[in-house]
């Protein structure tokens, strides 16, 4: 199974509507539910970056028996030190975005937590593309 | 502990999800800060809050959370409203401090998350 959703940079008002689409379809698909919720804060904080931190991006979900990819894609400003970013407290958010309850830098630290495999790619000034892998039957 | 009595205990106000007052629970969490709240392994917690926004509910949402006190006289959207009616959720409105309704529901045997 393969979907996308659009994300729309800067636009809080709809941050989190991609996530929801997917974790809606999650439930139809009767996973197991501590993977859902798994899933369901991972792809939500990388979406949440997205608003905060970058223009506009696709949230790409490839699903079979085994794993679910989700690829979410941004034009943006971009990571300049992506160790420095996986720190736990590191954050460039603006007030705006701690107004919403976000910009602590907590948010990449949990993704890595909560998804089986994290894979961040960035480049300056062109945007960043972050990599969540979950294996379905895990014991 | 059941809706019902919680808001009796806080001196709540139910603005959505009013059919959901025998929903039990047992375990809080208070925090304004999402992010923190994103990070907890336990669900169907209360939340206790003071952050008034859509994301609020979103991240109820995504933690399987179904039932949040927003605290400090906070007034609730209705954008929320509506949100947290998709997703059966009750919202609460409380005029008093989060220590103040944290303290009253810790003292009455709700259970800390961590
Ligand atoms: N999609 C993105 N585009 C550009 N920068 C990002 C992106 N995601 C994360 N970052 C950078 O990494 C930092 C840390 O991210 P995160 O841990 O989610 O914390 P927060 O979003 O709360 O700042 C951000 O403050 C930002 O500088
Ligand atoms: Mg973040």
């Amino acid at each position: 199974m393969h979907a996308q959703y659009e994300i729309q940079g800067g636009d809080f008002t709809k941050a989190g509507l991609a996530s929801s689409e997917v974790k809606k379809m999650l439930k139809q698909l009767n996973l197991d539910p501590k993977i859902i919720k798994r899933i369901a804060v991972a792809m939500y904080e990388a979406e949440v970056n997205v608003v905060a931190h970058a223009y506009h991006g696709i949230m790409d979900i490839e699903l079979n028996t085994e794993k679910i990819i989700i690829k979410v894609q941004d034009t943006g400003p971009g990571i300049a030190d992506i160790d420095k970013a996986m720190e736990e407290g590191f954050s460039t958010a603006s007030k705006e975005v701690r107004e919403m309850g976000f910009g602590a830098g907590m948010g990449l630290p949990n993704i890595k937590k909560n998804a089986d495999e994290l894979i961040l790619n960035s480049k300056i000034n062109k945007g960043t593309e972050v990599k969540l892998v979950f294996y379905l039957n895990h014991q | 502990m059941i809706i019902s009595e919680v808001l009796k205990l806080i001196d709540g106000k139910i603005v959505a999800g009013e059919k959901y007052l025998s929903r039990e629970v047992s375990k809080a969490f208070s925090s304004d800060l999402m992010s923190d709240v994103l990070t907890l392994d336990t669900d169907e917690i209360l939340l206790i809050t003071g952050l008034i926004n859509v994301q609020t509910i979103r991240t109820a949402e995504m933690a399987e959370i179904s039932c949040i006190a927003f605290v400090r006289n906070k007034k609730v959207t209705k954008e929320m409203v509506s949100l947290a009616e998709v997703n059966h959720m009750v919202l609460i409105e409380c005029a008093s401090s989060m220590f103040s309704v944290s303290g009253k529901l810790y003292q009455a045997g709700i259970q800390p998350v961590f």
